[in-house]
């Protein structure tokens, strides 16, 4: 089972990481396939950030992200540029405080989540990135949770470890949640799911 | 009447290679008789001959390299300082010694004489500067004063010439000297100086040129400008660089102009690496080539 | 003779083809190297700064890729294994010095990580537009040895692979990676040092009195002495004799070259290293290397599930260019599809071996990216018709 996944957002959200954590599950805890590339801008801060990953069962031959089954979006900017090239039934997981979704491609699922607010709460916005892996996790059940938390344990450094637990936990439970809630429907302000088509 | 077979030692025969006896050099030229100072400098510090190496790049000068007893590397045109450079840092207990041309050090390998200096690699330079491109056959190079003839400069020469002290000065050498073909003494002095001396050294000498430079300028033969030299030549040591400028006609400013003590790469690399460098001894036979683990 | 465990760092690590490729250099043995910044090569020795000190060896950053070029040749000279890497403009600049480590018989790597050119071209996207470059780029007669990685694990493996073969023949050793394989991210199994086989430098075995720099051996590679042994070397990018005393004439020219070319010419079975599948009954087989094999693979697959008798021929070595296999295949197949991200480059290698024994189709494409899979199969298509 093939899997096309992109991460895109801006410079600093640690986009690149985020990718390089699923990757580092899928290839290296799950015992199946992964490549990961990247798209570098001439700017290091700030500018478009976007990285496309494809796990599989089988060794991945093809390298780049064309039509992603799973695209992550932590900028307006990546929704506008990469949301058009989705595939149809395809999940679209967004960090709903920063991107508002403007002419949403049909026959996709989407989940939000305000990532930035609960990695602030955390203490450090930094872990964003770690808080969008943990809820990527458990919306895409394309990983195991294990697989995840052993893939952010060993890419951070170990004083920020626990940090980082935290913040996937965080992701994660919020992603269980919303499951159960269900994709669709606005609830009270607390922007949860959307579904396509609305 | 009985022959005597009389073979006369010369002293710095040990440190050419005999076999590769004679030089393309002119007669008149230069070049050899700079040999002869170094080869003399070298003897006498009693410098350890098997841990010595010689660099050149391409021209009359980068032969130097090969007709020396040594290690010898004749590289490509402009690169023997970053050859040098590699030899040196993989090998720090090697002394390196780059012999080559004007042309070949401060046009073509201009850049990497500037950032040898700037870095203090452990390397002495000797530039033997004739003033003109003379292997390719007299064009001008970045040396060729004033308006003199070259081959390239049919009317005349007008592009500035390069004062090499000065730029290697400014580059950080942590010694720079000029002497010219007829003070052998003294450069002489100098070299065995500078050999002594740990960082970038820099020692320019200037060499007639009769086939080329002398004759196109009609500046008469080689004894010639021996005579030039020594009218011309004021010995300044200590003399600030910028007062070094070769100018056709004018005073040849020669002496020892810099000695200055800096820390050179290798020592400033180990300091800033601190435990981040960590020594690499041989490693240990392998242990496939016993027959048991007892052995 | 196997890898020093202090520079293996074994294990299984998710790291992208640049870092293989350090950690490649440094299982290999090389704990120099020399080179200048450029885009996408530039990871290889950022990491290989950080990690050769901690095993006594250095970085330098020269002040430009002549300097870099140059500077590992002074490296390997003085005994150690070294090698640089670059990218386009700085891959033209080091052209020199590559004919230099040829003449001079110089053990050493040149990593190149192809971005799309010509000129500054496109420094963050793929191509592999310097395949004839590696094999023609420094001026006068000489061969090299090519080889094409296609996943980070190669690029890890092949380094060790590039640096042994620089050591056994004595050749530089053009290591062409490309864009997407130098950032793409996979998994590396780095295996135990035991387990690594090093090529190591074919010293001297005579005293000093009796050994000739460049008297070759019964392979034609000659032994090498470094500086400071007492042998004193001579080493000339002139023409030579066997001691390496400059001799120019034309019969030392065609002793020298020719021996440069036979050393490398006659041991064509062992550097025929390439990838084969369902070669035996196919009608139309994909020539490739490098990235695009994976591509290809992918097309060779979709062409399969239509029923096409497609095989898959993959040349892990370009150069030397693998001849026979080409001129045994030629006659048995009805296409040769060659895709590669360039104009056509190899593909004149195999039209030259085909010799009109078959088709070749070429598959071109100016890079910046890598082909879609549809381009290859509707070549594939055309081939099988």
């Amino acid at each position: 089972m093939l899997k096309e996944i992109r991460i895109a957002g801006f410079g600093g959200q640690g986009v690149i990481l985020s990718a390089h954590i699923l990757g580092r599950a899928a290839a290296l805890h799950e015992g199946g396939f992964a490549t990961m590339t990247q798209n570098y801008g001439p700017e290091a801060r700030g500018g478009a950030a976007s990285a496309a990953l494809v796990i599989s069962d089988q060794p991945v031959l093809f390298p780049y992200v064309s039509s992603p089954d799973i695209l992550v979006c932590m900028s307006q900017e990546a929704f506008t540029r990469f949301s058009p090239e989705m595939k149809d039934g395809g999940v679209l997981i967004v960090e709903e405080d920063l991107v508002r979704l403007d002419n949403l491609p049909k026959h996709i699922q989407v989940y939000g989540i305000p990532a930035t607010r609960f990695a602030e709460e955390l203490g450090k916005k930094m872990v964003l990135n770690v808080v969008m892996v943990g809820f990527f996790c458990a919306i895409t059940k394309s990983l195991s949770h294990d697989a995840c938390v052993a893939a952010v344990t060993d890419s951070v450094p170990e004083r920020f470890r626990k940090l980082n637990l935290d913040a996937f936990e965080r992701g994660y439970r919020y992603g269980l949640d919303l499951l159960v809630k269900g994709p669709m429907k606005e609830e009270n302000g607390d922007a949860i799911a959307l579904e396509a088509e609305l | 009447m009985s022959s005597v077979e009389l073979h006369v030692h010369n002293p710095v025969e040990d440190l050419l290679r005999q076999d590769r006896i004679p030089t393309i050099w002119c007669p008149g030229c230069g070049i050899g008789t700079t040999v002869n100072s170094f080869a003399h400098a070298l003897l006498g510090l009693g410098i350890d001959l098997k841990k010595t190496s010689i660099v050149s790049g391409i021209g009359c000068s980068g032969r130097v390299s090969g007709y020396m007893n040594l290690d010898s590397f004749h590289t490509t045109h402009g690169r023997a300082i970053p050859f040098a450079t590699g030899l040196k840092l993989a090998n720090p207990e090697l002394n390196v010694i780059v012999y080559s041309g004007d042309g070949d050090l401060t046009s073509i390998g201009g850049n990497h004489l500037i950032h040898a200096a700037r870095r203090n690699i452990d390397l002495m330079v000797v530039c033997v500067n004739n003033m003109i491109y003379a292997m390719t056959g007299g064009q001008a190079a970045a040396t060729t004063p004033g308006t003199s003839m070259s081959t390239t400069t049919p009317y005349g020469a007008f592009e500035p010439e390069l004062n090499m002290p000065q730029l290697v000065d400014a580059a950080g050498a942590c010694f720079v000297a000029r002497w010219t073909a007829f003070h052998v003494k003294q450069l002489e002095r100098t070299m065995a100086k500078a050999l002594n001396k740990k960082g970038f050294r820099f020692i320019e000498v200037l060499s007639p040129c009769p086939t080329y430079y002398q004759r196109k300028n009609n500046l008469g033969d080689a004894l010639a400008a021996m005579v030039d030299y020594k009218k011309r030549s004021k010995i300044k040591n200590g003399c600030n660089t910028w007062e070094t400028a070769l100018l056709p006609g004018g005073d040849i400013i020669v002496g020892e102009f810099v000695d200055r003590e800096r820390e050179d790469y290798l020592t400033l690399m180990r300091r800033q690496l601190g435990s981040n460098y960590t020594e690499f001894p041989p490693q240990a036979e392998e242990e496939a080539e016993r027959c048991c683990s007892e052995c | 003779m196997h890898a020093d465990p202090r520079c293996v760092l074994t294990g299984t690590h998710f790291i992208n083809g640049d870092a293989a490729c350090c950690e490649g250099a440094l299982a290999a043995g090389a704990r120099f190297a020399a080179g200048y910044p450029i885009t996408p090569s530039t990871e290889i020795v950022e990491r290989f700064a950080a990690r050769a000190p901690k095993v006594g060896g250095l970085f330098i950053q020269m002040e430009d890729e002549l300097a870099s070029s140059i500077a590992l040749q002074g490296m390997v000279w003085a005994g150690q294994k070294s090698f640089t890497v670059t990218s386009g403009p700085g891959y033209s600049l080091m052209m020199e010095h590559i004919g230099f480590a040829a003449i001079t018989e110089t053990p050493c790597v040149f990593v190149d990580v192809q971005r799309g050119g010509p000129s500054t071209g496109l420094p963050t996207l793929p191509a592999q537009g310097d395949m004839m470059q590696a094999r023609f780029g420094s001026h006068g007669d000489y061969l090299t040895i090519a080889l094409c990685p296609n996943s980070p694990q190669e690029c890890f493996d092949l380094t060790i692979k590039a640096f042994n073969l620089a050591e056994k023949f004595r050749v530089p050793v053009m290591f062409m990676m490309d864009e997407c394989v130098g950032h793409m991210t996979e998994k590396v199994v780095i295996p135990a040092a035991d387990q690594i086989e090093v090529q190591p430098r074919r010293h001297a075995s005579k005293p000093p009195s009796e050994f000739k720099l460049f008297e070759p051996g019964p392979d034609l590679v000659p032994e090498m002495a470094h500086a400071g042994e007492g042998y004193k070397v001579y080493v000339t990018g002139l023409t030579h004799d066997k001691r390496g005393y400059p001799l120019m004439n034309p019969q030392s020219q065609r002793e020298l070259v020719t021996r440069l070319f036979d050393k490398i010419r006659r041991a064509a079975d062992e550097l025929t290293i390439i990838e084969a599948e369902g070669l035996d009954d196919a009608d139309v087989v994909v020539v490739s290397y490098g990235i695009t094999s994976r591509v290809a693979q992918r097309a060779i697959q979709m062409a399969r599930d239509k029923g096409l008798k497609v095989g898959k021929l993959r040349l892990i070595c370009v150069w030397p260019f693998p001849e026979k296999v080409i001129r045994d295949l030629a006659p048995k197949v009805k296409a040769l599809v060659v895709p590669e991200l360039n104009m056509g480059q190899v593909v004149l290698e195999v039209e030259r071996c085909a010799s009109g024994q078959c088709r070749v189709i070429s598959v071109p494409h100016p890079g910046g990216t890598v082909h879609k899979p549809a381009e290859i199969l509707a070549a594939i298509e055309r081939g099988a018709r």
